[in-house]
């Protein structure tokens, strides 16, 4: 069974002037235990906005307007505040995107790493959670004796680790990562791959991991789930989305992404924006940016269903029905 | 526009530049507003003198006999002039040499900088009371010397703007063009200190109003102008001792009242445009410090499923 | 002729040292003055119309090239020939630096040499955020140069011209955008601007430093193929800078690949991409995600980060993280030396 399954996920934020505006709409997906999800998508189509929603952290503005987030079955929307305060950490973590950059300042690694120990109650006593910060740092990779030092003496690629030490600090089942390699350099990059990827086998990690580099994708998640303005556009596992892809927005975007394997290759851009908020398309969110040769009168007038083209691969796209 | 919105929407600004609003009108409208001419003498029975509050003098009389609330409405016009003008100066002043001494650094920075924190350690009002006690108590003088003296503070504030502002990469990209440095300094580095100095301009205001106070209340005010620091100090040394109240209270809390109004405005407008203050509501640092370390969310538990 | 064969750029062992302020004590312990080797001796030289992409990891001088390049940063040692003129030499040995020709602090004539480098080479900077005046214009943006240089008489002429560049970088129709504000641009939209805006004085040299690494994937593309529409039908020169060997493989003619202040590898492109000679670019390219998990690869991942450019190691500057090394790359400092046509490595064991 999966650990964690999203179901019609939708959220709306309510603007300044209290129009909702529909950041989110319709999104699923599951993750079985030890598997890793990739969420790509481009900057704007809601990916940080579903992981604070399915942990309930969304800002004041945001809303959950329908859907079911399980985890082992139950429906945390359910929950109290306090009964989400045990699966928060606990049963999911997140690595919130910029987090590294937002350690304090002022204080040494460690006691940031305890103080989340603390609050949590993993461990009573000072002493036996200062032992517990030095096991998660020397589990992502870092010294403990280095974690008497400050935020501002550790390398972009180190605070990064940090922060994933504190996500991991009560045991998690599913962690999220989001955006856990944007601003650091490709070097850097694989080694937090590569640390994402061991703690995943050792821990038996769910891992969904929220990103806009496909590349990334491809090289660690076992499932991909593409999104495009608040939607679904395709999801299935990474092997289908890379080879066999079938929604027009997931080929243009493997057209926009360079293959040092392929140099010569011509890269295809996607011209246009991807749709705000405020001004949605009728139809196909899509529509307005899609050069697929199929796509006829109805993508512009109805928004395509998510359908299932063989099992496990889902997309949302009126062509493919008619292909497929 | 923005900025206005977001002006409006603050109840302590829009308070405060309702109150300012209200000084404003009665300075200009003192000649209508006020029932007496204070600068006329009058002819004045031994009962009139400090008389207390009546129908017809609203506010009593002094110890010369002349109407308190007249000289009260003539007294705003003073304040609001030094402060204005005395601010004006000292924001120039300040914004000119924090700009200087920020972009150019070096030896001339630091120079103009020692300069600033000459001037920062004098205590002002002493150094006030000598120049005005040398050079006279006209209203000029009492203007030049407190915007002569007040830039300090922004000039130091503008300076360390224009460090950060200088390094960021529009600034590179403008000299990489070739562009002068009159060009950067007033295109590119000047409209981002602009909002600031503003704001502090606006707080400098008070502090003018308090320092004219101050002179006049030591007895440098100009003589042929009432003030309401004037009123004060003939309210100290005559009317004290005879408890006339409605003397001493009414430019006291003149003062107050216009030095509220401007420091809520300036700390509306200095949250406004402070840009530490505000980030991107996925990249808070405060929130997102709050998040990492597992404190219970800011954010109110969602109204889904209730 | 005889003018086209002088390359548009030769940096000729090229030192940029930042001096490290020194504090009471070590001025008292009698330390001695240290300093921060961004860029330790650097060669290349770039013909006209040319691509160069200079990759390498963070850290490792790459912007401090460019900036150098462009005179924003005064060399410590070497020279900078702009189409055969030392640009370096302008200033070296008056006491006056470029950055104080900026200022207004040299003598003129000086300063109008200087203005011509302004004016022929332009920089595009990494982060579309931060490049553009929050409060200018579009259309101020991308005529300020054109003002500063003041070339354009007539004010039809001006905006005939901000027009021209913003269509020629895909903002169509220009007075759709020229209006706006930075802030109300989308980040591919505002690296356009910036782009535009080097693109009025119709520059010979742009030195684009991580033009797209602050861009999502889907709007790299487009720049990218829009620096490379301007190299086609302009022949402009692009030195370009990335720690990212998968934009720079796919429209870059030469790469040059930086370790800590150092050129470690230099050859055509495709060359060496498809036979990486020195360890550390055989690690860099292996660590590049591939779109697919079919061709999943073994990675090559370096130890810890770039050392601290204060201590650079002795002998080959790479050994400690080198997977290859042997006992001689820690007393040998290898030069770069040619392995094939055009590619050179600076290694012991190639
Ligand atoms: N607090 C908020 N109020 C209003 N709109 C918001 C708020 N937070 C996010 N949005 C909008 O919701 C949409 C989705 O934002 P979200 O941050 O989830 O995207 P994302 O996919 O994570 O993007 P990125 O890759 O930039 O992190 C965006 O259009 C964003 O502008
Ligand atoms: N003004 C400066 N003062 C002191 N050190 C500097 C300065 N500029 C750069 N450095 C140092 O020089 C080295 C090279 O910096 P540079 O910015 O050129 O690297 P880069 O390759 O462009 O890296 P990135 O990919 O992070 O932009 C770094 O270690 C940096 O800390
Ligand atoms: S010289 Fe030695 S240490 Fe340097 S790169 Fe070659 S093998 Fe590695
Ligand atoms: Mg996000
Ligand atoms: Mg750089």
């Amino acid at each position: 069974m999966a650990v964690l399954e999203v179901r019609n996920l939708s959220v709306d934020y309510v603007a300044d002037d209290g129009t909702p505006l529909h950041a989110v709409a319709d999104v699923g997906f599951s993750v079985e235990q030890g598997r890793s999800l990739g969420i790509v998508g481009e900057s704007g189509c809601g990916k940080t906005t579903v992981m604070m929603a399915l942990l309930r952290l969304l800002p004041e503005e945001g809303r959950i307007v329908s859907g079911q987030v399980l985890f082992d079955g139950q429906d945390v929307l359910q929950y109290s505040e306090s009964q989400m305060r045990q699966v928060r950490w606990r049963g999911i973590s997140m690595v919130f995107q910029g987090a590294m950059n937002a350690l304090n300042p002022v204080r040494t690694v460690e006691s940031q790493i305890v103080e989340a120990l603390q609050i949590h109650d993993v461990v009573e006593q000072r002493r036996a959670a200062r032992e517990r910060a030095g096991e998660l740092l020397q589990l992502v990779g870092i010294p403990p004796q280095r974690g008497r030092q400050y935020p501002h003496q550790y390398s972009g690629g180190m605070r990064q680790r940090a922060v994933i030490a504190m996500a991991l600090a009560c045991n998690p089942r599913v962690l999220i990562a989001d955006e856990p390699t944007t601003a650091l350099d490709v070097m850097i990059q694989a080694q937090i791959l590569e640390l994402l990827e061991r703690l995943q086998a050792e821990l038996e990690l769910s891992l969904i991991m929220v990103t806009h580099d496909l590349g990334m994708v491809a090289e660690t998640c076992d499932d991909v789930l593409v999104m495009y303005g608040g939607m679904v556009a395709e999801k299935a596992s990474s092997d289908v989305i890379f080879n066999t892809p079938q929604h027009p927005y997931t080929r243009r975007l493997l057209e926009a992404f360079p293959d040092v394997e392929e140099p010569d290759s011509d890269l295809a851009s996607i011209p246009g924006n991807p749709p705000r908020l405020d001004d949605l398309p009728a139809g196909c969110r899509f529509e307005p940016r899609c050069e697929c040769p199929e796509r006829g009168a109805i993508c512009a007038q109805t928004a395509p269903p998510l359908v299932e083209l063989e099992p496990g691969h889902w997309a949302a796209c009126h062509s493919v029905r008619r292909v497929g | 526009m923005n900025a206005v919105k977001q002006f409006v929407r603050n109840p302590m600004g829009v308070v405060g530049a309702g109150m300012l609003l209200v000084v404003i009108l009665i300075a200009l409208l003192a000649p209508w507003l006020a029932p007496y001419d204070p600068q006329v003498r009058v002819q004045v029975t031994p009962d009139d003198i400090l008389a207390p509050p009546d129908a017809e003098h609203l506010l009593g009389r002094d110890d010369a006999g002349k109407d308190v609330l007249s000289q009260l409405i003539y007294g705003a016009r003073v304040s609001l002039i030094v402060g204005f003008t005395a601010s004006f100066m000292s924001m120039f002043i300040g914004t000119t040499v924090g700009l200087v001494a920020g972009f150019y650094g070096g030896r001339v920075g630091n120079w103009l900088m020692r300069l600033v924190d000459f001037l920062m350690v004098i205590p002002d009002l002493p150094l006030m009371l000598v120049i005005i006690a040398v050079t006279g108590r006209g209203l000029t003088n009492i203007i030049l010397v407190i915007g002569l003296l007040g830039w300090t503070y922004t000039a130091r504030l503008v300076r360390s703007q224009v460090l950060s502002v200088k390094e960021r990469q529009f600034v590179l990209r403008a000299r990489s063009l070739g562009a002068s440095a009159p060009r950067i300094i007033l295109r590119h580095i000047f409209p981002q200190v602009v909002p600031l100095v503003i704001a502090q301009a606006v707080l400098d205001i008070s502090v003018a109003i308090l320092a004219e106070s101050s002179l006049a209340f030591l007895g440098l005010g100009d003589p042929t102008l009432i003030s309401w620091g004037m009123m004060l100090n003939f309210a100290f040394e005559r009317a004290i001792s005879r408890q006339a109240w409605w003397f001493l209270l009414p430019p006291g809390l003149a003062i107050v009242w216009v030095s509220l109004s401007l420091i809520l405005i300036g700390n509306t407008l200095d949250q406004i445009v402070n840009p530490r203050l505000r980030t991107h509501h996925l990249f808070d640092a405060r929130r997102m410090v709050a998040l990492a370390v597992g404190v219970p969310p800011l954010a109110k538990a969602d109204g889904a499923g209730e | 002729m005889e003018m086209r064969s002088t390359p548009i750029l030769q940096v000729d062992n090229l030192h940029k040292y930042f001096p490290i302020p020194r504090h009471v004590g070590d001025v008292l312990a009698r330390r001695p003055r240290r300093s921060v080797r961004a860029v330790d001796g650097v060669s290349f030289t770039v013909q006209r119309g040319e691509i160069l992409a200079l990759v390498g990891e963070s850290g490792s001088g790459k912007t401090t090239v460019g900036m150098n390049v462009l005179g924003l940063q005064q060399p410590t040692e070497g020279h900078i020939l702009f189409d055969g003129y030392d640009v370096t030499e302008w200033s070296r040995g008056h006491g006056a630096s470029l950055e104080a020709a900026d200022r207004f602090l040299v003598p003129l004539s000086r300063r109008r040499r200087v203005m011509t480098l302004r004016e022929r080479a332009q920089m595009i900077f990494q982060d579309p955020y931060e490049s553009l005046n929050p409060r200018q214009t579009i259309f101020d943006i991308v005529a300020e140069p054109l003002d500063i240089h003041r070339l354009t008489p007539s004010r039809t002429e001006r905006r005939e011209r901000v027009r021209t560049a913003l269509e020629t970088c895909g903002l169509a129709p220009a007075d759709h955008f020229w209006d706006r504000f930075p802030a109300e641009l989308s980040g591919g939209q505002r690296q356009r601007v910036v782009i535009a805006g080097a693109l009025v004085l119709e520059p010979e040299l742009l030195v684009a430093d991580e033009p797209v690494s602050m861009l999502d994937v889907s709007i790299r593309a487009e720049i990218l193929n829009l620096l490379r529409a301007l190299r086609r039908e302009r022949g402009i020169t692009i030195l370009y800078t990335t720690h990212d060997l998968a934009t720079a493989g796919f429209f870059t003619d030469r790469m040059a690949v930086m370790y800590l202040g150092r050129i470690v590898e230099l050859g055509p492109t495709v060359e060496v991409l498809s036979q990486p000679r020195h360890p550390y670019t055989r690690a860099l390219i292996s660590v590049v995600p591939v779109p697919n998990p079919r061709r999943r690869r073994q990675r090559v991942i370096l130890e810890g980060e770039i050392p601290n450019p204060i201590d650079i190691p002795p002998g080959c500057r790479f050994h400690p993280r080198c997977p290859e090394a042997i006992p001689a790359c820690r007393e040998m400092d290898p030069r770069l030396h040619p392995v094939a046509p055009g590619h050179d490595v600076a290694c012991l064991r190639v």
